[in-house]
């Protein structure tokens, strides 16, 4: 299986998201945000960092990157995306995802180990975790507070969409302590904490992470038998 | 020669934490009784040529679609006439 991770110009962690995919077994596919050929990837993960020094918004100019095209339209045929902090950032202002993510409430930039529980396991990225399993992976971001409006927020809690929410601490204000969401379909989840950062015991708080990339060969597996 | 200003506002609704920065430093220099501040942004467009209704309706339709995300921000246009 190959799975795309995109560098925009700002990304950081586009090398340790390949990292993370190639210790789940699938192979690392490096696309470039000025292309608009997906290389015939099977999944594709938007990796962290700040993409154009987060200018005018997090996320708002790498909307317009031309690999986003191919990218929207196929997440809109079944393409397994993850959004992983400005990756999340950019889904939400591609509109893939619903809300935003606005600066911290404390306005400390945060990075710590985040405890989360897994919520939904029935997306493409989350389908190898057990219902409501507690893990821990690296959180750090300025502007990870989810907002969206109330009837959003009643749709996402009404349909399992909100598929991680953060326990014991809420680090950034956001709504219904939510972590990471996924669109209805279940293909395409955006994440603020960094699971990429906890798939090696040596570098990470422990190996947690790994389930999101575990997940989606286990679905990219299940859909191509007959 | 035209000129576009574009003022983009976090909705009423939405926390403005630099906004609360703001107050509280506003407060430790002595103003007393700041009740809120919401911080904002501005464009100022400068454009070559005429700014006609095609271009006037361009930059109303990318106000929304890029200056501002309509989740969590309102904005305001205007033609500004006294612009160089």
């Amino acid at each position: 299986m190959r799975i795309g991770i995109v560098t925009f110009p700002g990304s950081l962690d586009d090398r340790d998201a390949a990292r993370a995919v190639a210790i789940a077994g699938a192979e690392p596919v490096m696309l470039w945000h000025g292309e608009s050929d997906l290389r015939g990837v099977h999944a594709v993960v938007l990796p962290g960092g700040f993409s154009y020094g987060d200018y005018l918004r997090c996320g708002a100019i790498s909307r317009f990157a031309p690999i986003m095209t191919p990218i929207v339209e196929q997440a809109g045929d079944g393409l397994p995306v993850l959004g992983i902090c400005n990756g999340f950032q950019i889904l939400c202002e591609s509109h893939l995802l619903p809300g935003a993510l606005t600066r911290n409430a404390s306005r400390h930039f945060i990075c710590r180990d985040q405890h989360l529980r897994i919520e939904d396991t029935t997306s493409d990225w989350t389908c190898a975790y057990a219902p409501g399993q507690q893990i821990t992976i690296p959180l750090k971001n300025g502007e990870g507070c989810y907002v969206a409006d109330d009837r959003t927020l009643d749709e996402l809690e009404g349909t399992g969409r909100v598929i991680a929410r953060y326990l014991q601490v809420n680090p950034n204000g956001s709504r219904l302590d939510i972590a990471g969401i996924r669109n209805e379909r279940g293909n395409v989840v955006g994440l603020m904490p960094h699971p990429e950062h906890a798939v090696e015991s040596l570098t990470g708080p422990g190996v947690d992470g790994l389930g999101f990339f575990a997940s989606v060969l286990q679905s990219l597996l299940s859909r191509a038998r007959p | 020669m035209g000129r576009v200003v574009v003022d983009v506002m976090l909705k009423p609704e939405i926390l403005d934490p630099q906004g609360r920065a703001v107050q509280g430093a506003l407060g430790r220099l002595g103003l007393a009784g700041v009740a809120d501040v919401r911080q904002g942004k501005q464009f100022i467009i400068d454009l070559d040529g005429e700014l006609d209704d095609e271009r006037w309706a361009l930059l109303e339709r990318l106000a929304g679609e890029l200056l501002s995300n309509p989740v969590i921000e309102d904005y305001r246009i205007r033609r500004d006439q006294d612009g160089q």
